[in-house]
C-alpha cells in the first residue's frame, strides 16, 4: 500500500498541534487525527468553544491552547476530528474510524502524540458510581461548563487536584474537603530539588498562589492521608479516611480522585515500540531519542506520551519530532535542523526544570498504587488484585499470563487503566524490577469498531 | 546418574502441561519447564474447540485418536473442575462446519462419508441442507448452502483449561519452572541434562513438548521433526447475551458471552501480529454467513502460531539414538488434552501406545 | 450531583431513560447523563454491578450507554443531537439491538 501522505500525527493536544503546524511549515503533507471533536487534547479541551464563564474560571494557562488551535486552523493540512485510531502497524498502516466507517491509510512517517491519562487510584470502592477522576471534573468544566452541586470531596495528590479545587472556587463552589495523600516524607525528599524547580518559568509561584488562595478560602484541607475508602450501596454514599491515628467518615455523593497522570502508551505499544519503566514517575513510557524517534522505524512520539512533561514542554517536543521527521524525509539538511532545533531543545529543558521536584513531591505511596486483595484491579472484567496475586503464586511469569489466567486486561479498555498496576503488582510479588516484569501485549483493533465496519475497511 | 526428577517436560503449553499433569498424578517426580511471559505460546491463541468432525479423513488413526479424546473429555472436565475449582466452560452440544456453496457441500459430504467408512461407522455425522441448517440455526444467512453436523463436537475455554491443568499439576506435587526456557538437552548415561535458568537439571526421562521450540531442541536428542509456524488470527467481540448454542469451526459464543471469530492460515514465519487486512477478511466472512452479527463491536483480536507438521497430523516419537527422550507436537492441544493427560504418561514411562504408532517421525522419511 | 454554570447555549431535546430534557447542544452524552443525577448509568455485563462514568476522556469505557438503539457507545465521545434517545446499558447487549 503506497503512502497517502508524508506524516500522520495522532492526537491534537499541544504536542500534536505544534508538530502538525511545524511539519507543514517544513513542506510536509500532514494528516492530523484526533478522537475529540475539536483540537486541544485534554489539557486544552474544547479551548475553541466560546463559553463566557470559562476563561475566568479556568485560569490564564488555558488560553495558551487558543493560540495553538488558531495556528492549527490557519495551516494547510488534513485535520480529521471525531476519528479513532484502531490500528497502527509496524509498517505504519493506520486503521482509522470516522463517521461510522473504518478504513486504512498509509503514512511515510507517524508521530504519536496521544498524551496522558489519569493514573488510576484503586482505593476500595473506586468503581462505585459517584467516584470519578479529577480529570473528569475538569473535562466537565471545560467542555460543558458543569460543576458539582455538592457535596464533593477531592482526594489524592498532585497539582491538578489543587487546580481543580481552585477552579471550582472561582466558579462559586467550595469543595467539602480536599484530602491530600502526598506522603509527608516526600516533602523532605523533594526539598533538595526545589532550587532548580524555582528556575522553571512560573511553576512554583503559580502553585503557591493557588495554595494560598485555597487556604484562605476556608476549604477544609487535610494532608498526610494514609488510607481512603469509598463506601456505599450501589453508589457512593460516604468516604472514610485515616490520618495519623484518626479515622473519619465524610458523607458525600461525589469523590474526585487524582494522583498524577501517566503516559497513554496504548497505541505505541500496539505498534511494537519498546517501553521503559520510569522509576521516578512510576509509569511506562515509550523509549525514544531526543527527536522522539522510537524503536519502530518511522514512528516518533511527542508530548506526555513520551514521559510526563506538561503542556508547554509537550509543544517543544512536538516541534522537535516534526523537525526529526522532516530531516528523515530529506526536507532539510543537518545544519538547518540543528539551527531550528536548538531553541526548542533549550525551551524544553527550561520547562522541565520543575519536573524532578514535582515528580518527587507527588510520588504516590505504594499503598495507593497497588490495590488491596479485595479491591478490583481490572475494572472492566471485575478481577481483584488478590486474584492476580494468586495467579502469580501459581507461576504466572508476567502480565500476559496473568491476563490469560484471570481475564484481567481482557475488557473493553484493553488494559489501558489496569496495565501499569498489573506490571507493578507482578513485579512486587515476584520481587523483580518492574521493567523486567513486562506489560500487556496490545493488538488491534484498539477501538471497538463493528464487524461490518472492519469487513468493509479493506475494500473502502 | 542421580536424577532430581523422573521426568522433565519441556514446554508449559497445553500439550506439555496435560502430559505432565497426567504423569504426576500417578506418583512420579515431574518438572515442567516453561518460558517467560512473552513467548510464542500457541496455547494462548487457541480457539477452544474440542473437535472431531473432519479430522483424519485420510488418516484413520488420527480420527480414532481424536475421537477417543473427545469421549474422555466430559469426565476429564468434571474431574479437573472438581479438583481445581476452575470453571472450564466446557460443553458438548455437537458442532457445525458451514459450507458456503453447493460444491463445498458436496465435497464435504463425500469427505465425511469416506471418514465414516474408514472408521467403520464409529464417526457419526449429519449433512444439513440449507433448510435443515436454518432450522437448527435460524440466524444463518441464506447464502450458506448447508453444513455438516457432528454430535461428538464441543468447546471449552482454552485459557481456563490451561490454568486448571497448571493448578492441578502443582497441586499434585509437580514442580513448575516459569522463566526457564530450555536452551539445551543432553543425553547422559541413564538420564538427561536439561539446561535452563542457568543450570543443568537431571531428569530420568525427557518429553519435548515445546511447540515451535522443538525445532531447535529435537535434533539435540537425535530426533528430526519438520515443523513450521502457521499463523491464525482470531477476533473477539463484546459480550453478548447467549444466542448461539452451537459452535462452528469459525464462530462460537463463549460462556462469558463474547463471540470468537476465526480464522486465517498464513505462512508468515514467526510473526504473531494481527493484520488489519486479514482481520477484515475474517470479519467479512463472518458477516456473510451470519448477517445479524454485523453491528457487534470488537473487543480485541489476537494472532498466534500453530505448530504445523508437514502433513498437519501430530507427532509422537521416542528417540532411537537417545531412548528415554520423547518428542510430541500438534496443533490440537485442546481436543487432545484429555487423551494426553490420560495416556502420554504411560508412553513416556516406556509402554507402547499402539494408537499413536502411526504418528512417528518415520512417516516424514520418504 | 452536577449542574451547569450559567451560559448562553443553544439547546436540544433528548430523552434519557424515558425522560425528555433540554440540554446544551455542545454537550457530550456523558455530560447530559451526569446532570440527571441517576444512581448509575450501566450495569456491568460481568456481575451486573452498577457503574458510572469515571475518566470522561475515552480511556476507561465505564460510560458505555445505549444511544439511539446502539448498545455500548462511549457516551463521553458522543455529542448530543436533537431527538437522541439515551438509555442505560443493562449488562451484555442482545445480538440484535
Amino acid at each position: 500500500m503506497s503512502a497517502d501522505c508524508d506524516l500522520v500525527v495522532i492526537g491534537a493536544g499541544p504536542a500534536g498541534m505544534a508538530a502538525s503546524v511545524t511539519a507543514v511549515e517544513l513542506g510536509l503533507s500532514v494528516v492530523l487525527l484526533d478522537e475529540q471533536r475539536a483540537p486541544g487534547g485534554q489539557i486544552y479541551r474544547d479551548v475553541e468553544a466560546p463559553g463566557l464563564a470559562r476563561p475566568a474560571v479556568l485560569g490564564p494557562d488555558y488560553d495558551r491552547g487558543k493560540a495553538l488551535a488558531a495556528a492549527l486552523r490557519s495551516t494547510k493540512l488534513e485535520y480529521l476530528p471525531d476519528t479513532s485510531v484502531w490500528q497502527l502497524s509496524r509498517d505504519l498502516e493506520i486503521g482509522l474510524h470516522r463517521d461510522g466507517r473504518a478504513r486504512f491509510i498509509k503514512a511515510r512517517k507517524v508521530i504519536v502524540a496521544a498524551g496522558a491519562m489519569e493514573r488510576p487510584m484503586p482505593i476500595p470502592g473506586w468503581t462505585l458510581p459517584g467516584v470519578m477522576t479529577a480529570g473528569a471534573g475538569q473535562v466537565l468544566l471545560k467542555s460543558a461548563g458543569i460543576i458539582p452541586t455538592g457535596p464533593v470531596v477531592l482526594a489524592g495528590s498532585g497539582p491538578l487536584l489543587l487546580l481543580l479545587a481552585w477552579q471550582y472556587l472561582r466558579a462559586g463552589l467550595k469543595v467539602d474537603a480536599l484530602l491530600d495523600t502526598t506522603p509527608l516524607g516526600n516533602y523532605f525528599s523533594a526539598a533538595p530539588m526545589l532550587p532548580k524547580a524555582l528556575t522553571a518559568p512560573g511553576y512554583i509561584i503559580k502553585g503557591l498562589k493557588l495554595l494560598v488562595e485555597l487556604r484562605m478560602s476556608g476549604i477544609r484541607m487535610l494532608s498526610g492521608i494514609s488510607r481512603l475508602t469509598a463506601m456505599g450501596h450501589e453508589r457512593l454514599g460516604s468516604i472514610e479516611f485515616v490520618r495519623g491515628s484518626r479515622t473519619e467518615v465524610i458523607p458525600t455523593k461525589l469523590l474526585m480522585l487524582h494522583q498524577g497522570v501517566v503516559p497513554n502508551t496504548h497505541i505505541a505499544v500496539a505498534a511494537g515500540c519498546e517501553q521503559d519503566w520510569d522509576t521516578t514517575q512510576l509509569c511506562w513510557k515509550t523509549r525514544c531519542d531526543e527527536w522522539g524517534a522510537t524503536s519502530v522505524q518511522g514512528l516518533f512520539v511527542a508530548g506526555d506520551g513520551a514521559g510526563i512533561m506538561g503542556a508547554l514542554a509537550s509543544e517543544h517536543t512536538g516541534r522537535l519530532a516534526a523537525l526529526g521527521v522532516a530531516y528523515t524525509l530529506g526536507k532539510l539538511g543537518g545544519a538547518e535542523l540543528q539551527r531550528r532545533a536548538a531553541p526548542e531543545h533549550s525551551a524544553r529543558l527550561e520547562q522541565l526544570r520543575a519536573r524532578p521536584f514535582l515528580d518527587t513531591l507527588y510520588r504516590p505511596a505504594e499503598d495507593f498504587r497497588l490495590p488491596a486483595d479485595d479491591t478490583l484491579l481490572c475494572r472492566c472484567e471485575e478481577v481483584t488484585a488478590g486474584e492476580v496475586r494468586l495467579a502469580v503464586g501459581l507461576g504466572c511469569a508476567g502480565p500476559n499470563q496473568a491476563k490469560s489466567y484471570t481475564r484481567c486486561g481482557m475488557g473493553p479498555c484493553q488494559g489501558r487503566v489496569c496495565g501499569g498496576m498489573v506490571s507493578e503488582l507482578i513485579a512486587r510479588e515476584r520481587r523483580m524490577p518492574v521493567g523486567e516484569a513486562g506489560f500487556y501485549r496490545v493488538r488491534p483493533p484498539l477501538k471497538p469498531i463493528t464487524l461490518e465496519q472492519l469487513a468493509n475497511a479493506a475494500t473502502d | 546418574m542421580n536424577t532430581e526428577f523422573d521426568i522433565g517436560v519441556v514446554g508449559g503449553g497445553l500439550v506439555g502441561v496435560a502430559a505432565a499433569q497426567g504423569m504426576v498424578g500417578v506418583g512420579r517426580r515431574v518438572v515442567l519447564f516453561d518460558e517467560g511471559d512473552v513467548a510464542f505460546r500457541a496455547s494462548r491463541g487457541n480457539f477452544g474447540l474440542v473437535w472431531v468432525q473432519g479430522k483424519g479423513v485420510d488418516f484413520p488413526s488420527y480420527a480414532d485418536w481424536t475421537r477417543s479424546s473427545a469421549e474422555l473429555w466430559p469426565a476429564f472436565a468434571r474431574e479437573l473442575e472438581a479438583e481445581t475449582g476452575v470453571r472450564l466452560g466446557y460443553s458438548r452440544p455437537g458442532g457445525l462446519e458451514l459450507c458456503m456453496h453447493d460444491a463445498d457441500y458436496a465435497a464435504r459430504e463425500a469427505k465425511l462419508a469416506r471418514l465414516s467408512k474408514a472408521t467403520e461407522g464409529r464417526f457419526e455425522y449429519e449433512m444439513l441442507d440449507g433448510r435443515a441448517l436454518r432450522e437448527r440455526l435460524p440466524d444463518v444467512s441464506t447464502k450458506v448452502a448447508g453444513a455438516s453436523y457432528c454430535p461428538h463436537d464441543g468447546h471449552v475455554n482454552p485459557l481456563f483449561l490451561l490454568r486448571a491443568l497448571h493448578q492441578s499439576f502443582v497441586q499434585r506435587g509437580g514442580r513448575y519452572l516459569p522463566d526457564h526456557g530450555v536452551s539445551a538437552v543432553r543425553a547422559r548415561h541413564s538420564g538427561f541434562e536439561v539446561r535452563a535458568g542457568g543450570r543443568d537439571w537431571r531428569c530420568g526421562r525427557v518429553l519435548l513438548a515445546a511447540g515451535l521450540g522443538n525445532i531447535q531442541l529435537a535434533p539435540m536428542l537425535g530426533l528430526t521433526l519438520p515443523l513450521r509456524p502457521n499463523r491464525g488470527q482470531v477476533l473477539v467481540t463484546e459480550r453478548v447475551r447467549p444466542f448461539l448454542h452451537l459452535p462452528t469451526v469459525q464462530l462460537r459464543q463463549t460462556v462469558e458471552g463474547s463471540l470468537l471469530i476465526g480464522d486465517s492460515h498464513e505462512d508468515v514465519g514467526f510473526d504473531e501480529a494481527t493484520v488489519g487486512q486479514v482481520m477484515s477478511g475474517i470479519a467479512r466472512h463472518a458477516v456473510t454467513a451470519f448477517p445479524m452479527l454485523k453491528d457487534l463491536r470488537l473487543a480485541r483480536a489476537w494472532g498466534a502460531l500453530r505448530i504445523m507438521t508437514s502433513d498437519g497430523y501430530p507427532v509422537y516419537q521416542e528417540s532411537k539414538d537417545c531412548p528415554g527422550a520423547f518428542v510430541t507436537g500438534c496443533h490440537s492441544g485442546v481436543t487432545l488434552a484429555a487423551v494426553h493427560a490420560q495416556r502420554l504418561g504411560s508412553w513416556v514411562n516406556g509402554n507402547t501406545l499402539p494408537e499413536i504408532s502411526a504418528f512417528s517421525t518415520e512417516r516424514f522419511n520418504v | 450531583m452536577f449542574k451547569s454554570l450559567p451560559e448562553q447555549a443553544q439547546k436540544v431535546s433528548v430523552t434519557i431513560e424515558d425522560r425528555t430534557v433540554q440540554v446544551p447542544a455542545h454537550w457530550s452524552v456523558a455530560a447530559a447523563v451526569l446532570v440527571q443525577d441517576m444512581d448509575s448509568t450501566r450495569d456491568s455485563p460481568v456481575t451486573g454491578a452498577p457503574r458510572a462514568p469515571y475518566c470522561l476522556m475515552g480511556v476507561c469505557f465505564e460510560c458505555l450507554t445505549e444511544i439511539d438503539g446502539e448498545p455500548n457507545q462511549q457516551a463521553c465521545l458522543r455529542q448530543v443531537r436533537e431527538g437522541m434517545v439515551i438509555k442505560r446499558q443493562c449488562g451484555a447487549r442482545r445480538v440484535l439491538s
